[in-house]
């Protein structure tokens, strides 16, 4: 079933054990919506020495936004800012690519696994709501 | 109840060629989400395309024969949307929306050269059960002028809690704004008691009858509102057109929201003055192909008849209560039977979310509405993130509701098995 390309195994598992979730307490905390469905993301993160730390994450969400941010936690987390800033490039290209392309899984690794989701243009959005997230509270972090 | 339908479905579906497509997967179209845009009719599509074809020119304008043409098929759609709601002509307002038809009012509440205003220290009432369109315009007109919001509370089984009526609605009242159906539960608030309280203390009452207007027979004459708004599209026409239909000895006290063309008596290089309702209220060359496709999609229901597409939608959500009711996991959320309500199914499938849960469905063919459906305090007072919606029109059949219920199972199975 089409289901099935959306929806793969990797997604549902991240969906049910979703990493790096728990009560985001640092200092710098965003806080994105998906004003349209309702979907929330909270999310603090530290840059320690150019680094990507202590990245928490907490939210309500359909699978895919859950899973994405799940994924996303811990692609970037350990990673450089720069680093971390073009993996989010690379799986915004990928969520925009209408299924043309299926991602670089050296670089994005089990979000190679959300490809399926640039089939349904409804669904982008939450994919993307964690990712976004992400690099709101990375620029503010590099700030302080 | 009869499960028989009241009217050939069969030979009304051909009458919408949306449905000669296949959805993914090559299944047909199960659509059940006309709460929040109906489908349409060949007759309205061609009507709106013929004003195009033959009669297009600016209304009231111009002394040529297509001006005359089009000036007679957009007063026709006038005439026709006034014979459907039972009203005089004059008091039909063609707006692009039944939402700029509410903000229209809220705007003109505000303003203090209005016969009737609000002011700081007067009192707004609305309902928890309000769409985004009836109750954000209310709030920004509070902050403007300096009035209190007040509302009814809404109970899980979607009605209102009437019990404190006289502390909300009091001598401070001004408008009360309220919808006829809640268009996430489907429920129809008992009405007669807040019409009566808020006429007793001079209050005016503003009526959303987006969901009602299309599904069943509103007078709202009958019903006693003052002020009455809905949209052309979830009544099979086309979009951009709504309808704001008020007393005409209330809208002739009330001041434009927007000015220009075609709203005016009067203009010199410093100040002008205003037509009578409804042109002063209808600023610009109208939307007139749409109001004309509206009427021919308002002609289209009175033929098959409101009261039998009411009693239909209802045989459809009777049947597909039933099924749901037998789904474990499956929660249907406002009234369980359907008593006081229209077409419309709000439910949420136990740990699936319901955008998860509508993807499954769309693998069916089935469209409905999923999340919050523009109706936020409500979904957080019911305790959920979201909801899966399904809303019946009378081109939806008992096929359509076995669908329903097959996709739904699918759904909660889906993420089950994992």
């Amino acid at each position: 079933m089409e289901l099935d390309s959306l929806y793969q195994e990797v997604i549902l598992d991240h969906y049910k054990n979703p990493h790096h979730k728990g009560l985001p307490q640092g200092k710098v905390q965003v806080h994105h919506v998906n004003p349209s469905c309702g979907d929330e993301i909270t999310l603090s993160l530290e840059i320690k020495n150019g680094i990507v730390d202590q990245l928490v994450w907490d939210g309500v969400g359909c699978s895919i936004s859950q899973a994405s941010s799940s994924i996303m936690s811990d692609l970037v987390s350990g990673k450089s800012f720069d680093e971390a800033l073009s993996i989010f490039d690379q799986f915004s290209e990928l969520m925009q690519s209408k299924g043309s392309i299926s991602g670089d899984e050296e670089v994005l690794e089990d979000a190679v696994a959300l490809a399926g989701v640039s089939k349904f243009p409804a669904r982008v959005k939450c994919a993307l709501l964690g990712w976004m997230a992400f690099k709101d509270a990375a620029i503010q972090a590099r700030q302080i | 109840m009869t499960l028989q339908a009241p009217f050939d479905i069969a030979r009304i579906k051909a009458d919408f060629p949306i449905f000669d497509q296949a959805m993914r997967g090559g299944k047909r179209l199960v659509f059940l989400d006309s709460g929040a845009t109906s489908q349409k009719p060949r007759a309205v599509l061609h009507a709106e395309a013929e004003f195009y074809f033959t009669s297009n020119a600016a209304v009231n304008r111009g002394s040529y024969l297509l001006a005359e043409r089009a000036s007679e098929a957009f007063d026709g759609a006038r005439e026709v949307v006034a014979q459907f709601l039972a009203v005089s002509a004059d008091e039909i307002v063609f707006t692009k929306s039944a939402t700029e038809s509410i903000n229209l009012l809220a705007y003109a509440f505000g303003n203090p050269a209005s016969g009737i205003s609000v002011k700081a220290g007067d009192e707004i009432v609305l309902s928890e059960l309000e769409h985004h369109a009836n109750l954000i315009p209310w709030q920004e007109l509070a902050k403007r002028t300096g009035a209190t919001l007040k509302w009814f509370n809404a109970q899980l089984d979607g009605s209102l809690d009437l019990s404190t009526i006289s502390e909300i609605i009091t001598e401070k009242c001004k408008v009360v704004a309220i919808t006829h159906q809640s268009n996430v539960l489907g429920s129809i608030p008992e009405l007669a008691p807040i019409i009566a309280a808020a006429h007793a203390v001079g209050a005016l009452v503003v009526l959303d009858a987006c969901q009602s207007v299309p599904h069943m027979p509103v007078k709202p004459q009958e019903l006693g509102v003052d002020f009455l708004a809905f949209s052309g599209h979830k009544a099979l026409g086309p979009t951009g057109v709504g309808v704001l239909w008020g007393r005409y000895e209330l809208l002739d006290q009330l001041q434009p929201m927007l000015f220009g063309g075609s709203m005016i008596e009067s203009v010199t290089m410093t100040s002008a003055t205003w037509a009578h309702p409804p042109k002063r209220f209808e600023a610009g060359v109208p939307n007139m192909a749409q109001a004309v496709g509206m009427a021919e999609g308002l002609k289209y229901l009175s033929a098959v008849g409101l009261e039998r597409i009411h009693q239909w939608e209802l045989a459809l959500t009777q049947q597909a209560l039933n099924g749901l009711h037998e789904i474990d996991g499956v929660r249907i959320l406002g009234p369980q039977g359907i008593e006081n309500r229209g077409g419309v199914i709000s439910f949420t499938i136990d740990e699936v979310h319901p955008h998860d849960v509508g993807q499954v469905m769309d693998q069916y063919g089935v469209a409905v509405r999923t999340g919050h459906h523009c109706a936020w305090p409500l979904i957080r007072k019911l305790g959920v993130s979201g909801t899966t919606r399904a809303s019946f029109y009378l081109y939806n059949d008992l096929a359509d509701v076995d669908v329903l219920l097959e996709s739904v199972v699918a759904a909660r199975d889906y993420f089950r098995k994992q």
